[in-house]
């Protein structure tokens, strides 16, 4: 893999990377550090976020700090206490808009705040959240978020001046007229059993989607082109994507920005399963962030302890979001997500007990001069009363959100403000675990499973299973694959079952592959009944390959990426009898909209299925080799037990032949 | 090229050959068997060697430490089998969960055709275990599995508590690249059919079964492990799977050669390996190994849990530890060591196994004879064949026609119609009616059981037994009903023309199945081939019918099973080789219908007709 990784295309586009170095803390760092802290103290008003997706929408409240830091536990029953009055406020002031991907919550002090200063023009906000998982181990996701108002495609004004957002990137869009992109690389595969679900969801391997602009005439020369460049900025193989593995979705993915331009022809989607993700490209990662992993919450990401986990999973979004509550003009924004979940049994050393240190043998010192604004979050929700683990240091701070339909409690520490540091100048969170017990597994609204049945090299059966664990609701789900051209897919056998019943779709885009060409594309809609599993079963039949086109190790397999189910799920907040114990009644009759229903995209696990193989070896070459001596042989063998003999006449000497066409010239009978 | 297509040279060729047609087969007959037998003389053979790099070459270190722990946790399955009466599923999934896997369950029943007395099942009603361990940053798409039958009574419980133990071991490494299964079949291999059946979503034998929840991708390779005693002398490799599919060689060096690193006695057939191959007792040694696994494949029985993968691609084989009550021994944590360094390898492993050989015999662990090296025996068997259909045409003129002047002009369409005119009815009556006669051995014992079982006083496996025993003797009687059927006295050229068809019939039939299943084809060619050569109504005939029946397939498996019980050095008095013949014949109809082996339909529907055919041309008048 290394070779190909390190393509030609990596060289030729090193230069561009090294080209966007940007006002990094490194020239004028003090400078924009000092300049930056300052606004932030005067500046207390939030940040108004309307477009932001439903999975860390956080309605935040400030619980009043208290002063003595001593008592936990009082402090801990005091800030119970104010969250309630603040969640009425939020739950009645709560002014619901956004559009129907990602409905949102606005920012339930945003209304009671003076009206702010005139932000920056860019700005920058760092992000972690920790969730103890329910198997003991333990979830890390950091978002890095980059927003700027700027118009990439102004008339006749080319951006040049670049200070948060990565040059790199902002070339890249501006060149092959970019309206979203969205890239991950997965390694590892998200157990939904075990873990629920995850902040944002990747499949195992490369992931990459773009919509372009409608300006744009050659999409597929762009989407070539724009591969190529992206596999030399994030050192990974995706300059291997090409028609072959590339398809334009009908209805899966939908921009996630602002505008609503749903023309599919301007999306391009591909899957590369096989793509190993490690070090090389977490690097190129990082150095898009404003600080590197100089400071902040960068310094955490050290390569020997994130792949040192069960998963990883690192993504970069970008796209255009609102400036203000007019949505008069658009700004861009990136952002850099990454996920790790750390396993307990094997660096826990079967101690259930957690740190920033242990996790990423780093602690934190302090926030990202540049950022607005730096907070870690911890998932405490379970813990409400302390019976699950001891988190320490303890902080005041508490934040409630809806994230994927569930009410979530977080402690946060806020990291522009010296209180998280202490007197050690470090924070270093602390989870200790007071149960040895591992939990059952989960059973998540949505989960989705697949593989391929049969045996035997000529045939076999894609089965995807997709469960519906929701007690009394049906809900639709758009399933998507796309299945590689040498997977010949009989689609006349395609059935969909759920509880052994046909379930038809009420939507089915189909697009056959064309050999060497174009992969399978089928999509459709179906509604899941309560409480059930759908199967999806179509056969297909195994292609025999050029013997050019084996991969140089035929007999690992040929991968089929994951197929992607997206669903609007029911909310279980809806579906939480007991949340009159906790909420008003006037406020909890009517789900609200946000709490209805949430986004999910999940992503099956990819396959790896055998082709017919010739065997590549002395064998091989024997057979070849004997076949055709045993062809020839026989076919003169044949032919001369087939053919009859006669003698024959020996020819007439060139003098006779001579004397006998002057003989027929002469019309006297030949000698 | 010339000698062909020179008349007179074909002429004298042909000549040649009818000729020295006896002597020649003769001398073929010797050679083959002297050749298979010179297959297990050591300077023949070659020395294995692991030919997959990604295992050849690593250095693994093996950390297992936890054996008693593990015997341990074999006792509280033990207990709790016991308590259960069956295979504990309850503890078995705390266990699992505990050791950190995910667990899952499968629950599969399946009515036998009729009970199996040997094993005492008929409806068998069962649930299989297991958990599955998952690599970190793996996606799932690649797994290994390491089995452990949970069988009835108290044997194998430690197998049980090493892969527990294992599991647990395993669990907290970080290097796995491929999920690993540890599963717990009930009822040994219908629980291991279910489960196959299950994960791959298949259905080849009418059983039913729970679908799986949890995967892992396609399976790379399997182990089964097979312990009954605290401390094991040795350890066996079992390699014979379903319908005489053998695992890739290189799983057999990988046992071999951590065998040898960690100093574990290691057997293949039971049989220790041996140095002295100059003496005759150690050659002696060597062919017996050899045989016994000649006989084991001819059998196309699965001798272990691995033998039902292998219809999937998966490589596996079976780890049976014995106590042999020998000064040597081993205990536990050495075992696990074992098992962890061969996984540890496999998990290695870049592509599927494929660079050595599927198709092998080993007289030695550390030694085996190659397709290329063993065919030779076999082909001079079914040269015999050639030669002698070569004379039957001959006598016929079929072929040498087409060296002769006269026959030149005529066209072949022509020569066949002339030849067999006079018995085309006597060679297609004799065929058909053997073949049903076939097709009534193998649809009649099963079918007839209730019906036996009412009117005479024995069990249904007696019956099926009896049954097929009794039509198969039926058989012997055909000729003179044929040729009731027959209008007129068979001629000379009809029987010949039989005996030419016979015979062809009968090289196809040995050719494919050799190619498929080697020490079948070989096995059945040994006594087949000489019936088919010197078979003629002119023989002596009381003689001749008292060796044809000796060497007909039924006699032969007999004799096999004689000669197995020698091998194994547990030679056994006529009457128990009788009993043992009978739950032969009871054991393969019920592996054809419990996991589909070939064998069964494949004698009675193809062999055993072929072989009437022939006895129809000794009795023909």
């Amino acid at each position: 893999m290394a070779a190909y990784r390190y393509s030609v295309v990596l060289l030729a586009f090193a230069l561009l990377v090294c080209d966007s170095t940007r006002a990094t803390p490194k020239s004028d760092e003090g400078d924009t550090a000092e300049k930056t802290k300052s606004d932030i103290a005067d500046d207390i008003a939030p940040v108004e976020d309307v477009h932001t997706q439903k999975s860390d929408a956080v309605s935040q409240t400030q619980a009043g700090r208290t002063p003595n830091p001593e008592t936990p536990e009082s402090m801990q029953k005091e800030s119970l206490r104010q969250w309630e009055a603040t969640e009425i406020n939020v739950d009645t002031n709560a002014d619901v808009q956004g559009d129907e991907e990602a409905p949102d919550r606005r920012d339930a002090e945003a209304t009671d705040s003076v009206p702010p200063p005139p932000p920056p023009k860019d700005q920058f906000q760092e992000e972690l959240v920790i969730r103890p998982l329910q198997s003991g181990d333990i979830y890390a996701s950091f978002q890095f978020r980059t927003r700027w108002d700027t118009d990439f495609f102004q008339q006749g004004k080319k951006v040049a001046h670049y200070r948060l957002f990565p040059k790199s990137l902002g070339q890249v869009i501006t060149k092959f007229s970019l309206r979203e992109l969205h890239i991950s690389f997965t390694q590892g595969y998200w157990r939904t059993m075990q873990w629920g679900q995850p902040f944002l969801s990747a499949p195992p391997g490369a992931e990459l989607w773009v919509w372009f602009q409608d300006t744009v005439t050659d999409v597929d020369g762009a989407w070539k082109e724009l591969t190529n460049v992206l596999s030399g900025i994030f050192c990974a193989s995706l300059n291997f994507i090409d028609s072959t593995n590339t398809v334009q979705p009908s209805a899966s993915f939908k921009p996630l920005g602002v505008g609503n331009v749903t023309d599919q022809r301007f999306l391009r989607y591909a899957v590369l399963p096989r793509e190993i993700v490690c070090t090389e490209n977490l690097t190129p990662w990082k150095k898009l962030l404003p600080c590197g992993s100089k400071a902040g919450l960068a310094v955490l990401l050290k390569s020997e302890k994130l792949f040192h986990s069960s998963f990883h999973s690192q993504s970069v979004h970008i796209r255009p979001v609102c400036q203000d509550w007019q949505c008069t003009s658009t700004a861009w924004e990136l952002r850099q997500t990454l996920g790790v979940v750390f396993d307990m049994h094997t660096s826990g050393q079967s101690r259930r007990e957690w740190s920033l240190f242990k996790m990423f043998s780093r602690t934190l010192t302090e926030a990202c001069p540049l950022a607005s604004s730096s907070k870690v979050y911890v998932d405490i929700t379970d813990n409400s009363q302390g019976e699950l683990f001891d988190l320490t240091p303890a902080t005041p701070t508490l934040s409630q959100a809806v994230v994927l339909g569930d009410r979530r409690t977080y402690s946060v520490y806020d990291l522009t403000t010296p209180e998280p540091f202490g007197t050690l100048r470090s924070l270093n969170i602390l989870l200790k675990w007071k149960t040895t017990e591992a939990a059952d597994m989960l059973r998540p609204l949505l989960h989705g499973e697949r593989y391929v049945a049969g045996y035997g090299l000529q045939t076999g059966e894609i089965h995807t299973l997709i469960y519906n664990n929701h007690p009394y609701r049906a809900f639709p789900v758009l399933l998507l694959e796309m299945v590689p051209w040498y997977l010949r897919l009989y689609i006349h056998t395609l059935t969909v079952a759920s509880k052994s019943r046909e379930n038809k779709p009420s939507y089915i885009h189909y697009q056959p592959s064309k050999d060497r060409l174009r992969p399978h594309l089928l999509e459709m809609l179906v509604q899941l009944p309560p409480n059930s599993v759908t199967e999806v079963t179509v056969q297909f039949e195994r292609a025999l390959l050029k013997w050019t086109e084996y991969t140089p190790d035929p007999n690992h397999g040929f991968y089929v990426g994951s197929s992607v189910i997206s669903a609007l799920v029911p909310s279980v907040v809806a579906m939480d009898t007991n949340s009159t114990k906790e909420h008003p009644l006037f406020s909890s009759f009517f789900p609200c909209k946000e709490e209805s229903a949430y986004f999910v995209r999940v992503y099956t696990e990819p396959l790896l299925v055998n082709l017919p193989t010739p065997d590549f070896s002395m064998p091989y070459n024997v057979i070849c080799l004997t076949c055709t001596v045993v062809a020839v042989g026989y076919g003169s063998l044949y032919n001369l037990l087939t053919r009859t003999f006669q003698v024959e006449e020996p020819s007439p000497g060139l003098a006779k032949r001579l004397a006998n066409v002057i003989r027929w010239l002469r019309g006297v009978p030949p000698l | 090229m010339g000698l062909l297509s020179d008349p007179n040279r074909r002429r004298a060729l042909t000549n040649l050959l009818t000729r020295l047609n006896t002597p020649l087969c003769l001398v073929c007959y010797v050679a083959g068997v002297a050749w298979f037998m010179g297959l297990a003389f050591e300077p023949f053979t070659l020395r294995t060697y692991m030919s997959e790099n990604a295992m050849g070459s690593t250095m693994v270190e093996e950390k297992f430490g936890a054996g008693e722990r593990a015997l341990a946790a074999g006792r509280e399955f033990a207990a709790h089998k016991k308590k259960a009466g069956g295979m504990p599923v309850d503890w078995l999934v705390k266990a699992m969960q505990s050791r950190g896997l995910e667990v899952f369950t499968q629950s599969f029943s399946r009515t036998l055709p009729f009970p199996d007395e040997n094993k005492e099942r008929y409806m068998v009603r069962g649930t299989n275990v297991y958990g599955i361990l998952r690599a970190p940053r793996a996606p799932r798409t690649e797994a290994l599995v390491l089995s452990a039958p949970c069988s009835p009574g108290s044997s194998n419980n430690q197998a049980v508590g090493l892969l527990l133990g294992l599991a647990q071991y395993f669990r907290g490494q970080v290097y796995w690249a491929k999920d690993i299964i540890f599963l717990v079949n009930e009822h040994d291999l219908i629980g291991m059919q279910a489960w196959l059946e299950g994960y791959h979503h298949t259905n080849t034998t009418g059983m039913s079964w729970t679908p799986l929840q949890g995967r892992a991708g396609s399976i790379q390779a399997a182990l089964s492990l097979e312990l009954s005693t605290d401390v094991i002398t040795s350890l066996d490799l079992v390699l014979e799977g379903l319908n005489g599919q053998l695992p890739n060689l290189d799983l057999a060096n990988l046992f071999y050669a951590f065998c040898q690193k960690i100093g574990v006695l290691c057997t293949i057939q039971g049989k220790l390996q041996r140095n002295d191959w100059d003496t005759a007792s150690g050659y002696n040694h060597a062919v017996q190994t050899m045989l016994l696994m000649v006989l084991k494949q001819a059998s196309g029985r699965p001798w272990g849990d691995h033998g039902l993968f292998l219809r999937y691609h998966i490589e596996a084989a079976s780890v049976r530890g014995i106590n042999s009550f020998r000064q040597y021994k081993t205990d536990a944590t050495t075992v696990g060591r074992l098992l962890e360094g061969m996984f540890r390898k496999l998990n290695n492993l870049l592509e599927r196994l494929h660079q050595s050989y599927f198709f092998y015999l080993l007289p030695s662990l550390s030694r085996f004879v190659s397709i290329g090296y063993y065919m030779p025996a076999f082909s001079l068997l079914a040269l015999i064949l050639l030669l002698r259909s070569l004379t039957s045409a001959h006598a016929l003129d079929l072929w040498v026609q087409l060296g002769t002047p006269a026959a030149g002009t005529e066209d072949g369409l022509a020569e066949v119609e002339q030849v067999s005119s006079p018995g085309v009815l006597s060679v297609l009556t004799p065929v058909v009616i053997s073949h049903l006669t076939g097709v009534a051995l193998y649809t009649l014992p099963v079918l007839s059981q209730e019906t036996a079982v009412e009117h005479f006083p024995v069990s249904e496996t007696e019956a099926v037994v009896l049954t097929a025993i009794a039509i198969y003797t039926a058989g012997l009687a055909l000729p003179h009903n044929t040729h009731r059927v027959l209008s007129g006295e068979g001629t000379e050229q009809g029987w010949r023309v039989l005996k030419l068809v016979a015979v062809l019939y009968l090289a196809v039939l040995l050719g494919c199945t050799a190619l498929i299943n080697f020490s079948l084809g070989f096995i059945l060619a040994l006594t087949l081939v000489p019936v088919a050569a010197f078979v003629t109504p002119h023989v002596p005939r009381v003689l001749c019918a008292f060796l044809m029946v000796l060497l007909s397939p039924g006699c032969t498996l007999l004799l096999c099973v004689f000669v197995y019980q020698e091998l194994q050095e547990a030679p056994v008095s006529l009457l128990e080789g009788w009993n043992l013949f009978l739950s032969v014949i009871s054991q393969g109809i019920l592996d054809h219908s419990l996991y589909g082996s070939l064998l069964y339909p494949l004698l009675s529907l193809l062999v055993y007709p072929c072989w009437l055919l022939l006895w129809n041309i000794l009795f023909w008048k």
